[in-house]
């Protein structure tokens, strides 16, 4: 009977260890996966069209990305969201930037979003449950959130996002 | 010099990341906006709660807090507003559900059985 016990309790153990060993403790998982996407306003950038909640109602499917230009994987994933422009609708979120930094950012490396918002305060992307960048989330045509992405796309993930997108 | 590292160890435990331009006028409401950032944890330096932790999330939150306070919001409602956003990671005390029995019951079950072992030998 004791070693049963011993038994029961060293697998269990075992058991834990092996999934946690599979799981990525600084990727947080979304709460807002499958529930409609949150209200926000962002302040207008420049000359860009500014992106609002009104533009995810629009019977399509859309990726919305957080970035910002003095986030170096954002740079890194850029290109990959470039490829995605061609054939999908990102709109664009720019966390705690400043105008003059993100024209040159959108002139210099291209500009993948159709539209785009600057979020000066942090607070929209709370409301999205944003807590590192880049972050991006897939919507679906009824304006529900299919999934999220933490960190950059990298050239890997775009049969992936893609597989998803369609 | 034992007591002077006794008294710098008080009082570096008792520093908190909260900036003066973040604290609020109202004592009372400060001392709430503590008591909930205590509960919630910073999503970046995972370890810590939010009103220890130097990332700039954190700093967004004490400053989200502090702003639905002086709205009149109470506490739960705001833990409950971050939690919606952020899910149970963001919590130190889960809550009790069912995917979370697990996490609840398991150190109980440990207990009951360790007692039941000691006793057993005793017999």
């Amino acid at each position: 009977m004791k070693y049963l016990f011993l038994l029961i309790f060293m697998s269990s153990i075992g058991f834990l260890f092996y999934k946690g060993l599979k799981i990525d403790p600084s990727v947080v998982p979304s709460n807002l996966i499958d529930e409609k996407t949150p209200n926000f306003q962002l302040k207008k950038i420049g000359t860009y069209p500014l992106f609002q909640p009104n533009d995810l109602k629009k019977q399509e499917i859309k990726i919305v990305n957080f970035f910002a230009t003095w986030c170096a994987p954002c740079k890194v994933e850029h290109p990959q969201l470039m490829k995605l422009s061609s054939s999908f609708t990102i709109y664009g979120i720019a966390k705690k930037d400043n105008t003059k930094d993100i024209n040159k950012w959108l002139k210099d490396y291209g500009n993948p979003f159709d539209k785009i918002g600057l979020d000066s305060d942090g607070i929209s992307s709370i409301e999205w449950g944003v807590y590192g960048l880049p972050e991006t989330f897939i919507i679906n045509k009824d304006s529900k959130i299919l999934y999220k992405h933490v960190g950059p796309i990298m050239e890997n993930d775009l049969e992936k996002i893609k597989a998803i997108l369609k | 010099m034992k007591k002077i590292l006794i008294v710098i160890f008080f009082l570096y435990s008792q520093v908190q990341s909260v900036e003066p331009d973040e604290i609020l006028t109202d004592q009372k409401l400060e001392n709430v906006a503590r008591l909930i950032g205590k509960e919630l944890r910073c999503l970046v330096c995972q370890n810590e709660d939010i009103e220890n932790s130097n990332a700039d999330m954190a700093r967004d939150l004490r400053i989200l807090v502090r702003k639905m306070l002086s709205e009149g919001k109470t506490k739960d409602e705001i833990i409950s507003y971050i939690h919606s956003r952020y899910g149970d990671f963001v919590l130190f005390n889960p809550p009790i559900r069912y995917d979370t029995s697990l996490l609840w019951l398991l150190p109980i079950i440990f207990l009951i059985l360790l007692f039941y072992t000691f006793f057993r030998k005793k017999h």
